[in-house]
Formats: C-alpha cells, structure tokens, sequence
C-alpha cells in the first residue's frame, strides 16, 4: 500500500479465501427490483425495530466523547 | 494506520446509568472474559511515558495548565513528559526501569486492557474505546476495525447474562442531544514533510470525501433539531480548520504530535473528522484513499521530477472556506453543490474527487504503485462514477445511500416526515453491535451490503495480531508472557520478570519492527520472558 505499506507488497501473505472475499460485487439491480428489495428489507426491520421509538430516542443521551 | 472508534453505551431502562462507569464494566468484564483461567494477576497497565497529548505538530507546545482537562489524556498525576526520547533507536533493546513501590491505584475511569489481536481496549471519557493494532494496509484496517465490533459484542454479551447490568453498545458518533464521541484514523507520515503543507494540501481531500464515507445521520445540527437527513454524522461538530482539540472547536487537521515512534522520522496523521462505520467498503475506501492521498503529499518532490505538478494542482484544489465547506457537502444530497475554492472557481466535492483520483492514478504511473494501491484507486473509481449516475446505486457500498434508501422508502411507505422518532430510532439502532437487533446486521443477513472481510478472518483477528507491524510484538507478548507483562504502550511493553533486580522495557518506536518475519524465531524459541529479553538483548 503506498504511503503506509513501506515493505514489499508481495510480504503480505493474503490467503484465497481473502482473495474470494474481495470479488467484484454483482452490478447492481434495476430500480423496481430494488424497491421491492428495500420493502422485503423494511418488512424484516419493522419486526426488530424499537416499538416505543420515541421513548428509545429520548432515552438514547450519550455524554460527549473526543 | 489504525482506526480508534469510541461506543455509545446505553443501558435498556436505566437512564441514570453513569456512562463511565459502564464503559468501564465493558473493559473489565472483556478483560475478565479472555483472561479465563489466569486469575489473581494484576492487568498490564498502559504505559503512558512516551504520551504527549499537548504537543502540537505546529512545533509549539501547549501549556498544560491552559489545557482543557479533557485533552489530559495521560497520566494526570504525572507531568507532561518532554517527548525528546527515541530519536534512531529502532533496535528493541531492553532498558530497565525502576521498580515502583507500591501497586498504583485502579482507577475504574483508567479501565484497560492490551489485547492478544495487539489493540487497547479501554475507557476513554465516557465511552469504551478499542483502538485497533497498527496495520499496513486498508484491508486489514477492516479486519481489525469489523474485530472491534466483535470485541464489544462479546463483552455486551456477557453483561446481558447478569439481570440488571445489561449494556447495549452501538458503533456511532452522535446521540441527536448534541454530544458527538470520535471514530479517530491515525496515519504515519514522513516528518520530512512539513505539517503546515500536508494541513493546507489535504484539507479539500478530507472535506469532500465525505461522498463516500459518511455514515448518515437523521437530524441536522448538533443537536438535531432541524429535521432532515445528512451525509455525515461528524460534520456538525467540525468547528474549526486546524488545531488541537478533539473536544470542542474540534478541527478538519488535528495537530496533536504524539507519534507514538521515532519522531525525527515520522509524524502521526490524527484525523478525528471521520464517520463510525460498518459498511466495510466505507472504512475501506476511507483508509485507502487517504493514505493515497497522503502518499502523494509526502513524494510532492519525485513527482515534480517525474513531470507531475502535483503540488499546484492540489493548491488549485484549496477551498476558500473549509469549514461550512464541511456542513455544505454533508447536507448535499443530490451530490451537485458546488463548493468554493480559494482560486475563485466552484466545483462539486465529486469533481474534487475526480480531480483527486486522477492525481494519484498519474502519480502512481509515475512514480511506483502496488497491487493493494490498484485494488484502492479501482474501487475509488468505480465508486465515483456511480455516486455521479445514480448515487442509490451505491446503496451497498456508501453506507449513507444503505441508510439513505431505507429511510426514504419507510418515508413514503409510512407517510412519515424526517422528524418521525421512528426513523430516528432506525438511524440510531443502524449501529447496535448485536446480529439481532443492529440494523446494519439485518442488511448483512439479507446480503444487501457488500462484505470484503470472511467472518473467519474475522474471528481470527479478534485474538491475534497482523504479522507485520509491532503490534505482532505487542499482541503475542500479551498471548505468550501476559503474567510477566506490567505495562505496555503504542511504542513499548515494560516486563517485570521474576528475581530481576527491575522493569524491563522494551522500546518499539519503529512502527515496522517487531513483526513476525523480524523476532518470530525469537519468540517460538523463548518458553517465557527471560529468554525472550535475553534474545532481544543479544540481537542488538
């Protein structure tokens, strides 16, 4: 990796499986199957949804970080 | 590089739950968890000698006592050490070190744990924190980062096995109250490049990669009063070009100087503007374009001479205005605003990048590329093109479009209008580190987002260390000596060996030495701590 591998790239054992990990992703779909993708993907969300959302999003107060 | 993400910690029906105190319940019981079987010895503590959170890469240093209290984050009982040490000493040579008299205290907002896969574990503020170990390469930036989530998953886990002590943990960086906690990146940089170049010249790139590596965020504002949607979660807290706080006025160049290696030869990049994210190809793209990005910064002399004025096409980039430059492109949806630059031209953040990604392809014709740098500048490519078509086709890459698109869709399902808690609870349950609840993992089980990491490697990287960088030294240290280490750091591990007259600490300041190929001999043929530094002593 230019600019932080300073070491041949060729020491960095990669194993097939990480080479299968990295295919290309399949094009993407047209825009109906996509809507009916989402919708399908809504349905699985509204079951694991908070049900009091807006108590869930009073609650939510986190103290400031860095 | 490396990655620092900071958790939400919420407690289900205890709202007056001290955060600090959670977070610390995360370290210990984590600590406890992977420490099964070796009780009674007292955690290695982190070494905080070579920390120096005030010095300012600037070439100042500020006054401890007009520090916010909060950029303390050494030892506040001791001083701010000088940070002058290290300077060529790349050898892992043994020094001793004094033995101190009594135990120091446990201090439960000092919670930490040094982790066999060689990140911290550990409390920072009011958040658990893992700061993963140094890699070499965005890849592994994944593996290590997607490893952090697994971390915390486990101490949750745990938690939720004891009625009342339930803690939920989630990867963001906003609670939509107006407090903001930080997903830090952390690049090495040559020294011979001076900082006030890198700020000026990097500063449009950081700006406008937001593109594609914000998370999203339901609200706008820092505290979200202001219904709507934005890129990125961070860009509301931005509220400076260049400085040294990560607190407040937190800035687009973070100028802490706290290398943590041998600093006549290389700064660390702190960037703290970046978005928590989950989608790996984001944190992918995020490490990879950057450290290009930086690449280019620190060869401006090799590529004048190979004929690429990279130099003044970067100046040509400057924005007139960075910081609302950093809101206006978060809030830009359509992706078509056109930004300011300081030549009194405009252009969109996307031709910026454009512009960007060309530099870097011609600069590394020029000068020497590698396959992980084509693997990095292709996908840069691809997704640029894409976010210039039709941004939703990026939906399983750019984890504000995956966001983006689900909420638009329960939008116009359910009639809501963008200040709908329910859409505020799904922004805020995206991020839930449990496979069951955490909305991001219903897209990975639904393969609708992109995966590069195995869960394999994954599980793997959750105990050990990558092999070629120190953090193989820090992490197999932990794995194979863990009751003969007192305390460890970024850049050392101090041993304390039974019958020796003191400490032993090892120095690791060069970020490349301590890796498997360089002690690993070393370490298979040491059975325990003594031979190990009475090897490194006779290395040397």
């Amino acid at each position: 990796m230019a600019g932080q591998e300073r070491i041949n790239p060729q020491d960095h054992d990669r194993t097939p499986e990480d080479d299968d990990a990295e295919a290309p992703a399949p094009a993407a779909p047209q825009a109906a199957d996509r809507d009916a993708e989402v919708d399908s993907l809504l349905e699985e969300i509204d079951e694991v949804l908070e049900s009091n959302a807006e108590s869930f999003v009073r609650g939510f107060v986190q103290k400031g970080g860095q | 590089m490396g990655i620092e993400t900071e958790y939400g910690v919420l407690s289900p029906g205890r709202p007056m739950a001290n955060p600090m105190l959670m977070s610390s319940q995360v370290v210990t019981t984590y600590r406890a968890l992977v420490q099964d079987g070796r009780p009674g010895h007292p955690p290695a503590r982190w070494d905080y000698d070579d920390e120096d959170p005030l010095a300012d890469a600037r070439g100042f240093h500020l006054d401890r006592a007009s520090a916010h209290p909060s950029l303390l984050t050494d030892d506040p009982d001791a001083p701010a050490p000088s940070g002058t040490d290290g300077a060529g000493d790349t050898a892992a040579t043994p020094e001793s070190v004094e033995r101190p008299e009594a135990e120091d205290y446990d201090d439960p907002s000092a919670a930490n744990c040094i982790l066999t896969n060689g990140a911290r574990l550990y409390v920072d503020h009011a958040h658990p924190e893992y700061s993963s170990p140094e890699v070499t390469n965005p890849h592994d930036a994944v593996v290590w980062d997607v490893a952090g989530e697994r971390v915390m998953l486990a101490a949750s886990r745990h938690l939720a096995q004891v009625p009342g002590t339930e803690i939920v943990l989630y990867k963001n960086n906003v609670d939509g109250k107006g407090a903001s906690y930080g997903t830090h990146e952390n690049y090495l940089v040559d020294r011979d490049l001076p900082f006030s170049t890198l700020a000026e010249l990097v500063t449009a790139f950081l700006v406008t990669r937001q593109v594609y590596t914000g998370s999203g965020r339901v609200g706008l504002g820092q505290t979200g009063d202001e219904p709507g949607f934005q890129l990125s979660q961070r860009a509301d807290y931005i509220e400076a070009e260049i400085g040294l706080e990560t607190t407040l006025r937190r800035p687009i160049v973070n100028t802490r100087d706290e290398p943590h290696a041998d600093r006549t030869r290389w700064r660390r990049l702190h960037l703290i503007l970046g978005d928590a994210n989950h989608l790996e190809v984001a944190t992918y793209l995020k490490l990879g374009t950057t450290s290009l990005v930086l690449w280019v910064l620190e060869h401006l002399d090799d590529l004048a001479e190979a004929g690429v004025p990279a130099r003044a096409e970067l100046s040509r980039l400057r924005l007139a205005d960075p910081v609302p430059a950093v809101r206006q492109v978060s809030r830009d949806l359509d992706l078509d605003a056109g930004l300011d630059l300081a030549d009194g031209t405009t252009a969109t953040a996307l031709e910026i990048q454009r512009r960007l990604l060309d530099l870097v392809t011609r600069s590394l014709a020029a000068l020497s590329s590698d396959a992980a740098s084509d693997e990095v500048v292709a996908r840069w490519r691809d997704v640029l093109e894409r976010l210039a078509e039709d941004p939703m086709s990026c939906a399983r890459e750019v984890e504000w479009v995956a966001k983006l698109r689900l909420l638009e869709r329960l939008r116009s399902r359910d009639g809501l209008d963008w200040d709908h808690p329910r859409l505020g609870a799904l922004d805020l349950q995206w991020s839930d580190v449990r496979p069951e609840r955490g909305i991001y993992h219903r897209l990975v089980a639904s393969g609708a987002v992109e995966r590069i990491t195995t869960e394999d490697e994954v599980a793997r990287a959750v105990h050990h260390p990558p092999t070629d960088t120190r953090a193989w030294f820090r992490g197999e240290v932990m794995e194979r000596y863990a009751d003969e280490v007192s305390a460890a750091s970024w850049d050392s591990v101090i041993f304390d060996v039974a019958g020796a007259a003191s400490l032993q600490r090892v120095p690791m300041p060069d970020p490349l030495r301590g890796t498997a190929q360089h002690i690993g001999q070393l370490l298979d043929a040491s059975p325990d701590a003594t031979a190990l530094l009475t090897g490194l002593r006779g290395e040397s």
